[in-house]
């Protein structure tokens, strides 16, 4: 053969080099340069000079101690929690629907058409509608209640604390249920079907089957539901930032939007933001730990799947050959 | 007993049915009012802010819509913009880097690869002060390319791309290729690229999403109103000057859903589908 004589694994780099290159210049070097402000004094709108402190980690114990700080994160989770909670339960019970194959729902389609479809949709745009929605005194969710009989006077929704990070957790769990069900859906057409039919042939119940079958076979995948669900909500920005402003008093302010306050906003303290970031970052690493185990044994299987595949087939490209 | 399991069984599934109708509703609603009340009247609004049916004020919305800070044409286009070049790099380069990692054995490619997976989850947020304090140093604050040019690393989508190619790349026709004499550079573009025709497409739906949705960097980059993102150009719905003119308000919001529905609905068995293999494959 003749690619023997030629050596290819430098396309190997060469193919990389556009990736390398962009992940250098627009991803690690802003981190590194993100941990370096936040040793710094760098502060105030359109400054780049800065000074390194004396004390290099005053930046972190200022907001550690920020009592807004600890509240964004205390936020942050309990919106998280309030949302992932009634989501992974409600995406579990569709999906359970959905593939009950003693049901054969119909109109599976266009139901997860319409269930995913908020998904799709700009969050800065839905935090903005809901702000419109739950208006006061006049709304469609104030007239609704009050036509209902479930209200007697129109009330201020945004004025509540609890009330309204449990619209903002409402807004997530609204936009992320169909995602979630269509990823268990998935992971459960993945089962082997003679499982089930071993169970049912046992004589086993629907109810059996979700729990002794489905459920632990879905492990991998409910865990990477729960770990990208929970980096995206550590993250989430658009809505915490648009529904209410983070108000009121703090109650919806979530971690990323208290570092953009810090940043862009007031007095510009880029090297507090930056210490914000980094408090994150350990936070999201930490999480990513758990993901790259979880894809990596997926996929070491993979790959000696896939070497076995290949050598079989060169074996067989080198039988050929020699005949 | 076996009549009384079938009428049991009925009833569930009329509990499923009438569930999964309410849920239904519940996605579409939201819109609905939306969409209606773009075409009332800020008085109507007021008088009872939930109706069905259209009203006839969708002009005079519009007038006081654009009369306004809120421009949905320049939105539009930036969005546009800026959502097709980041589509259309991230999606050539990741396959480029895919197609590196799995056609080439090279001493770093198992590195290279551990590399992409261990970055895969870091959000640009937590690196987003020293991104901007970088762009602004070089004055790239207010270019659209510092919202493009990062996209050719996307180390989620090599990661998707690669797993697609594990389980599809024929190197048959890589090696038929090499013995006719094609530059492997060539054989990228003209035998893999449309091999990866299928992965590219979902990756892409979504990519143009998630460019088209984003706020956070756009809000952070961008400060002169001609470049404004369709999603800026929504928050300034937000602002006081808009406080009273309801009509107005859902009108901008409409115009900024408008789009993503019509894709949505024209795209939405891919879509579906891409969701479903987005998440771990197998």
């Amino acid at each position: 053969m003749r690619n023997k004589n030629i050596n290819y694994a430098k396309y190997g780099y060469y193919f990389s080099i556009p990736f390398i290159l962009a992940f250098l210049v627009f991803s690690l070097y802003p981190l590194i340069y993100t941990t370096v402000i936040g040793f710094t004094d760098l502060r105030g709108i359109g400054r780049t000079a800065f000074k390194f402190l004396d004390n290099p980690f005053q930046n972190y114990q200022a907001i550690l101690n920020n009592p807004t700080f600890q509240k964004s994160l205390f936020n942050t989770f309990f919106i998280w929690i309030m949302n992932f909670a009634p989501q992974i339960l409600l995406a579990l019970l569709l999906t359970a629907w959905f593939t009950n194959r003693n049901f054969k729902v119909k109109g599976q389609g266009i139901f997860k058409v319409l269930i995913y479809m908020p998904n799709i949709i700009t969050a800065a745009t839905i935090a903005i509608l809901f702000h419109t929605l739950f208006g006061y005194p006049k709304g469609p969710v104030n007239d609704m209640f009050m036509s209902l009989g479930i209200i007697d006077a129109p009330m201020n929704f945004h004025l509540q604390k609890w009330t309204t990070r449990g619209i903002v957790a409402f807004i997530q769990f609204w936009m992320w249920y169909g995602n979630t069900m269509i990823v268990l859906i998935a992971g459960v057409l993945g089962i082997d079907p003679t499982l089930f039919e071993a169970a049912e042939i046992d004589g086993a119940s629907a109810t059996q089957i979700f729990f002794r079958i489905t459920l632990p076979r879905l492990k991998t995948i409910l865990l990477y539901t729960l770990i990208t669900s929970l980096v995206g909500g550590l993250n989430m920005f658009d809505i915490s930032r648009l529904f209410l402003l983070g108000g009121p008093d703090n109650a919806t302010l979530t971690t990323a939007h208290f570092i953009y306050n810090q940043a862009f906003s007031g007095s510009y303290l880029y090297n507090r933001a930056s210490a914000a970031s980094m408090i994150l970052f350990a936070i999201i690493a930490m999480l990513s730990v758990a993901m790259f185990r979880l894809l990596r044994d997926k996929d070491d299987a993979r790959q000696k799947k896939a070497d076995r595949a290949r050598k079989k087939a060169e074996r067989a490209g080198r039988k050929e050959a020699r005949a | 007993m076996k009549g009384s399991m079938k009428s049991s069984r009925n009833i569930v599934k009329i509990v499923i049915y009438v569930v999964c109708i309410v849920l239904s509703i519940l996605s579409i609603f939201p819109f609905y009012i939306m969409f209606i009340n773009a075409t009332r009247g800020t008085f109507e609004i007021q008088q009872s802010s939930v109706a069905l049916l259209p009203s006839s004020f969708l002009k005079s919305n519009f007038q006081i819509l654009t009369g306004k800070s809120f421009n949905p044409f320049v939105g539009f286009v930036n969005s546009m913009l800026i959502s097709s070049g980041a589509t259309i790099l991230a999606v050539y380069f990741s396959s480029l880097t895919a197609y590196g990692l799995v056609a080439y054995i090279w001493k770093w490619r198992q590195p290279f690869f551990t590399f992409i997976m261990a970055v895969l989850m870091i959000p640009a947020q937590v690196s987003s002060i020293g991104f901007y304090q970088f762009m602004y140093r070089i004055g790239m604050t207010n270019n659209h390319l510092a919202l493009i040019l990062p996209s050719i690393a996307a180390p989620a989508m090599v990661f998707f791309m690669r797993q697609y190619l594990v389980a599809n790349l024929p190197l048959d026709i890589v090696n038929s290729a090499r013995i006719d004499g094609a530059g492997e550079f060539y054989t990228f573009n003209r035998i893999i690229l449309p091999i990866m025709k299928p992965a590219m497409a979902t990756q892409a739906i979504f990519t143009f999403v998630a460019a088209w949705n984003n706020l956070f960097l756009p809000v952070i980059l961008l400060t002169d109103k001609s470049k404004y993102t369709m999603p800026i150009m929504v928050s300034l719905l937000r602002g006081d000057i808009y406080k009273t003119e309801y009509g107005s308000v859902y009108l901008g919001l409409a115009l900024t859903v408008l789009p993503l529905f019509i894709i949505y609905f024209m795209l939405s068995k891919y879509i579906i589908a891409g969701v479903a293999l987005g998440a771990l494959k197998e």
